[in-house]
């Protein structure tokens, strides 16, 4: 073919491609904006245990030396703790642990006061600021960690159940959204990795499913206690994308979506993971 | 303020070699790593653990920045006489963390039962 | 056996460059740079000692043999910043013949040792867990001192890999 022809060709061929990827692309992100299309089958859920090291699965069995144990000892410390103005602790108005049983299986979740969705360490954070009109732990803060441990394990064993209806039904589209765009320099998206993969190795680690069930988790690579928003800003920087302030909004939109994705599996804490 | 945690086994007899476990809640940092802010920590380790008992150091351990955080250590004892365990670790900044518990050995001949 | 030189070096290498590739689309600084680098697992720079100079701040001219302690270390670790290890030291722990003191030295830590004990016959045995750091595949030694002053020792490799996403706290 000729120069000028050739060129022709070429373009052609391209505009049909580049027509054709995009309105697949349209036409792959259209049923996720659509349907609540589950990913990964219910009963096909597993978590983050199932795809680490026998040592992890060691360390997090261990009755007496898990090392998330010490965090909920200071946790249960912390309930019974008074504070602030109104001279109270957590046990004052919620009595025993045991009131808080199902609470981390609902979150997050719309603050009715004021509209915005809170995951667990945000309810906390609130009721500490005014209720007990004490001074504020920092997101992750121990303090909070350890309390926010502590209450989770109200939940231990519980199978998660969150809402996505009304006020919520935004956040979990938003949140849903993020999970299925490509992002970071690395131009991924959650979904490839954790619901098209796991079980594959990348390197010498097992891609997981990416659950949230046992969060707030130790993570041995912080050698402490690590919440579930620490852990997505992580999968950021995973993907080499710019990541969100703390309490960014995307956070508790992604913690609502996996709750969702998650539903049925079972809350696991304290749990140890890489 | 940090906890520790001893675990030892349900039943002593006096003879008895037995396995004491002492989880330690301690960040050890090593001064290499930084924290969320970018803010390279200070290095802060225990640099020494020792178990008092009846007036005796019985175990001493000196960890460093290759210990891993919240140290975990397992030694054995030979059961002599009940008395009470101490605890005693001083770490970078000079914290000094102490732990006691009550050992209860019972004597060799008055167990009947198999020992476990 | 370790890893061959070329292999550690293409690693490293390409560790490297996704580092620094990461570290100009971020748009970080020469000096932040060099930190996050200094994080990354350097295969070929962090130097892995000689054997003889592992042991040297302890043993001076005293026989040291191999043998006599059953040491357990996982093959690949999990994770660096914790991996379980437990060792024994065949002794008797009498008055005459016991352990007084375990050495457990790193090949490749910036700190050589990583834990000394002192043990005595109230013991009972020369038995041990801890969980150490290892900052990078390495062998592990434990070098026991006996109360008659000579010294044994065991070794096992231990192949830590960097996490498959590099992490920046």
């Amino acid at each position: 073919m000729s120069g000028p022809k050739l060129c022709l060709w070429g373009l052609s061929r391209c505009l049909i491609y580049f027509l054709l990827l995009n309105v697949f692309g349209l036409l792959f992100h259209l049923p996720m904006a659509a349907a609540q299309q589950r990913l990964i089958a219910l009963d096909k859920l597993q978590s983050g245990l199932a795809f680490t090291g026998p040592e992890i699965l060691d360390l997090q069995g261990d009755d007496f030396a898990n090392p998330g144990l010490p965090f909920l000892e200071k946790g249960a410390k912390l309930w019974n703790q008074v504070s602030g103005k109104n001279d109270k602790s957590c046990q004052s108005c919620h009595g025993e642990l045991k009131s808080m049983k199902g609470a981390a299986t609902r979150y997050p979740a719309i603050d009715k006061a004021s509209g915005h969705l809170f995951n667990l360490e945000d309810r906390i954070r609130h009721c500490r600021q005014k209720r007990q009109k004490a001074a504020e732990w920092p997101l992750e803060s121990e303090e909070l960690l350890s309390i926010t441990l502590y209450v989770t394990s109200a939940s231990n064993g519980m199978p998660i159940k969150v809402s996505i209806d009304g006020k919520a039904q935004s956040h979990f589209e938003a949140g849903q959204k993020i999970f299925t765009t490509r992002q970071g320099q690395m131009n991924l998206a959650c979904t490839q990795c954790h619901d098209q993969r796991y079980g594959i190795k990348l390197f010498t680690d097992k891609l997981s499913q990416g659950q949230p069930n046992a969060y707030p988790a130790y993570r041995i690579e912080w050698q402490r206690l690590a919440s579930l928003e620490r852990r997505l800003r992580f999968c950021y920087t995973g993907v080499k994308a710019e990541i969100p302030a703390w309490g960014h909004e995307d956070m508790r939109d992604i913690s609502l979506y996996l709750m969702w994705r998650a539903q049925g599996l079972k809350i696991e804490v304290p749990s140890v993971r890489k | 303020m940090t906890t520790a945690r001893l675990q030892l086994p349900a039943r002593i007899v006096e003879g008895d070699v037995f396995k004491l476990r002492l989880l330690v809640q301690h960040p050890m940092d090593s001064g290499f790593l930084r924290d969320l802010e970018g803010v390279l920590v200070k290095r802060n380790v225990i640099r020494h653990l020792q178990c008092i008992f009846h007036d005796k150091e019985v175990f001493r351990v000196e960890p460093t920045t290759g210990t891993s955080a919240n140290p975990l250590f397992e030694f054995y004892l030979r059961a002599t006489k009940s008395g009470e365990l101490y605890f005693r670790w001083v770490d970078d900044k000079g914290y000094i963390g102490e732990l006691r518990q009550k050992l209860v050995i019972e004597p060799a001949n008055q167990s009947k039962a198999p020992k476990p | 056996m370790l890893f061959s030189l070329s292999r550690r070096d293409c690693l490293s290498r390409f560790l490297k460059a996704s580092v620094g590739v990461w570290g100009m689309g971020s748009g970080m600084s020469h000096a932040q740079d060099m930190s996050v680098l200094g994080r990354v697992q350097d295969m070929t720079d962090a130097r892995l000692r000689q054997f003889d100079e592992m042991i040297a701040p302890y043993v001076v001219r005293q026989p040291v043999k191999q043998g006599g302690i059953t040491l357990s270390l996982p093959m690949l670790a999990d994770n660096g910043h914790l991996v379980p290890l437990s060792l024994k030291v065949d002794s008797p722990m009498t008055e005459e013949s016991h352990v007084t003191h375990i050495y457990v030295i790193s090949q490749r830590n910036p700190v050589p040792l990583m834990a000394m004990f002192v043990l005595g016959p109230w013991n009972g045995r020369a038995e041990l867990s801890m969980r150490v750091r290892l900052s990078g595949t390495q062998m592990v030694v434990v070098l026991a001192r006996m109360s008659d002053g000579t010294f044994r020792y065991e070794t096992q490799e231990v192949v830590v890999t960097e996490a498959a996403c590099i992490d920046n706290g």
